[in-house]
């Protein structure tokens, strides 16, 4: 199980003594950032763009079992398949199926992040089948078995050496006294090694970014290249994504293309942008002989209409991680879920449950970075609200911070009471500080005083001298 | 003409931390032909909005909208207070028609200091002189909430031989967040000392800004780190007020 969001609080710990990844994660303001701004900044009407994204988005949704039924009707009358799939266990277990009956031996795997979510590599691996990801990022924490670090850029966090280490241990078959120091090296070398793989596959497995209606198409952005190749040379092309994904036509997908690629990576357009409609049709010079659709639902149907709603509308570009002052202090690992950043805080609840995710939308300062960059303007911190609440609800709230908030709301509620206790409290600090102007410790309240001091508070509030005539 | 009346929403931590930037915000709305009420008050409710309890932030709401309600305005020095009266309050009564109507008729006339004397009383002039640099920390909700960047500034060019320089990164938060700050106070002082390397980087040696959060936090941390820097509310400064010590600092 890929879930360890409840030990969130001690991953972010390592993770901000860990120099390395601190050293990557500045990066983001360098790069990701810098990109998208530039790239927002050409646009005649970037927040123009937004809005029509976000009306894409939720008109999708709005109309989405006749979107997925005209879908499916469109992929099977150009000769595909499509599965539906309730849940991450029915999922893999149909994708296994699928590739048993067919005798294959190994199957290359395009970037997707719902293979993550279902935890597809172990099962295929557990059913005999070996799982080659094709992604460069994913090649690289594949050979590590870690997780992704970033919905986009999943080998985010790992430095060069480390690329090189890992390729030195895993293709032991080459020269040792190769150099692996500069990046396109590295990238030579896993080229070679997954132009063989990409040959050997007996199928291929794609994520999707889309999925277009009124053609049955399923849209992949990639900049490598890969999705292609593993879409086109195994005889069986296997697409898994969510349900939401669906969009009216290719009008509407245009839109969201453009949105997607400058919030993710700050391109006008990546490398490869493949609109894969069905198998390979009579005089087709080539692609699949079969083209299957696994539609996965996985919690989200649940969603619709409900408060975390909007969660729905995202594309996965990764802007809200980017941009996060939380993901940029602990990257993604810390959270212990397979989407991390405001959209895991957001999204991971729905699918794992609160009460093993608690931690996620509870770590944000609500700085509204996310909400301000999001291209199809979901409102994350709303959803996170949301989420807080059912946590305090299910009793997960911390106890300190339950009856720290119980006790304050009553103060609160109870002016008078509020005043006096505000003032005894201001006398103690008074006498704590021994004539000083800051505390430096108070029994209790650790989270503020193992690290900072606390201005103290002067004897007589605002309102007490206010009221006693001081202007 | 009678005068417009305010009720000065001063924020928990204005009035027990930092009186002086209550009396401060008073002035400047007097300056702006104000008269100035401060209803009865504790907290705007943020704590338990953000924190899981929307119960207690509901019974919160009403009292704030039974006290403030009556009046032409309510002003708050500090955006993130001002940010939960106007866009929070009609969120928490969405189903509550009756208390609805009241929290959205509160919401429309309240705002945030500098924006209120910017842009609902023109106020131009400030009479004031401050001979210093100073570092101007937007707060995430004066940025992305409220929206009172602009405004902030256009005062504080009004003050006579100030000179205002931004912090780099501005648009970063410094890691307060309210209770983020005592959850998760790893992340929120990694935050902060980003922020007090970027502010150090200005040369200035005195920082100010719109939410009293930010600044007691900051305060809080320069202190542990044994840095000087003088730390106050930017209504301090624009009402010419800065004979009280700094945040956390001793009378001279």
């Amino acid at each position: 199980m890929n879930n360890n969001a409840n030990g969130f609080a001690q991953g972010a710990r390592a993770a901000l003594r860990d120099a390395n990844l601190q050293n990557a994660l500045a990066n983001l303001k360098k790069g990701f950032q810098v990109k998208r701004a530039h790239a927002f900044e050409m646009l005649h009407d970037p927040d123009g763009l937004r809005d029509a994204g976000a009306a894409i988005r939720a008109n999708a949704l709005a109309q989405l079992p006749e979107l997925l039924e005209l879908f499916e009707r469109n992929v099977k009358s150009a000769g595909g398949h499509v599965h539906w799939a309730s849940d991450a266990r029915e999922a893999r277990e149909l994708i296994a199926a699928l590739l048993k009956e067919r005798g294959v031996k190994t199957v290359t795997k395009g970037k997707s992040m719902v293979a993550e979510e279902i935890e597809l590599n172990p099962h295929l691996e557990a059913e005999g089948i070996t799982p080659v990801e094709t992604d460069l990022g994913e090649y690289i924490i594949q050979l590590r078995n870690e997780p992704p670090s970033h919905i986009v850029a999943p080998a985010f966090h790992l430095r060069k050496e480390d690329v090189e280490a890992s390729f030195r241990e895993a293709h032991v078959t080459l020269e040792p006294s190769r150099v692996l120091k500069e990046r396109a090296a590295l990238v030579g070398e896993a080229r070679g090694i997954l132009r063989r793989q990409f040959l050997a596959a007996d199928a291929g497995i794609t994520g999707a970014n889309f999925l277009i209606a009124e053609s049955g198409t399923a849209v992949i952005v990639t900049n490598e290249g890969n999705g292609d190749l593993t879409r086109l040379l195994p005889p069986v092309h296997i697409v898994v994504t969510g349900i939401e994904k669906v969009v009216p036509n290719l009008d509407d997908a245009s839109v969201l293309l453009r949105l997607l690629t400058r919030s993710a990576t700050g391109q006008d357009i990546t490398s490869y942008v493949t609109f894969a409609s069905g198998p390979r049709r009579g005089n087709d010079a080539d692609g699949p002989k079969e083209f299957h659709i696994v539609l996965i639902d996985n919690g989200r149907s649940d969603l619709l209409g409900g408060p975390a709603h909007d969660v729905l509308k995202c594309i996965r570009c990764g802007a809200c991680l980017n941009h996060c002052p939380v993901y940029g202090a602990v990257g993604g690992h810390a959270y212990g879920a397979v989407y991390s950043g405001p959209i895991g805080a957001a999204l991971e609840p729905a699918l794992n449950g609160i009460s093993n995710t608690h931690h996620l939308p509870s770590a944000s300062s609500f700085c509204g970075r996310c909400e301000e960059v999001c291209p199809v303007k979901i409102p994350l911190t709303g959803i996170m609200r949301h989420w807080r609440n059912k946590a305090y609800e299910d009793g997960l709230t911390p106890s300190g911070l339950r009856w720290g908030l119980k006790i304050w709301g009553r103060l609160a509620l109870a002016p008078r009471l509020y005043r006096l206790t505000a003032a005894v409290g201001a006398r103690t600090m008074a006498l704590l500080a021994r004539g000083g102007m800051t505390l430096s410790s108070l029994p209790m309240a650790r989270g503020w005083f193992g690290y900072r001091d606390l201005p103290i508070p002067p004897r007589k509030s605002f309102q007490a001298q206010w009221r006693a005539g001081k202007r | 003409m009678s005068r417009i009346r305010v009720a000065l929403f001063a924020t928990c931590l204005v009035d027990n931390f930092r009186p002086q930037a209550g009396f401060a915000a008073a002035r400047l709305l007097e300056k702006a032909g104000c008269e100035v009420f401060v209803p009865c008050q504790t907290c705007c409710g943020q704590p338990a909005y953000n924190g899981g309890n929307e119960k207690t932030a509901i019974a919160i709401a009403r009292n704030v909208i039974s006290q403030f309600g009556d009046y032409d305005f309510v002003v708050a020095p500090s955006a993130s207070c001002a940010g939960m009266l106007r866009h929070h309050y009609p969120k928490l009564f969405e189903k509550d028609t009756k208390w609805a109507e009241r929290a959205q008729k509160l919401a429309a006339k309240t705002h945030e200091l500098f924006s209120f004397l910017v842009n609902i009383r023109g106020l131009k002039t400030l009479a004031t002189r401050c001979d210093r640099r100073a570092v101007y920390h937007d707060s995430c909700s004066s940025l992305r909430e409220v929206k009172c960047a602009r405004e902030a500034r256009i005062l504080l060019s009004a003050v006579e031989g100030l000179d205002v320089v931004d912090i780099p990164e501005a648009e970063i938060c410094c890691g307060f967040g309210g209770l983020f700050s005592v959850k998760y106070p790893e992340i929120s002082t990694h935050l902060a000392d980003d922020k007090i390397a970027n502010t150090n980087a200005t040369g200035a040696d005195l920082l100010i800004g719109p939410d009293l959060g930010c600044l007691i936090h900051l305060a809080g941390r320069l202190s542990r780190m044994g840095k000087k820097m003088e730390v106050r509310h930017a209504a301090e400064v624009l009402a010419g007020m800065m004979d009280e010590p700094a945040l956390g600092q001793d009378r001279q």
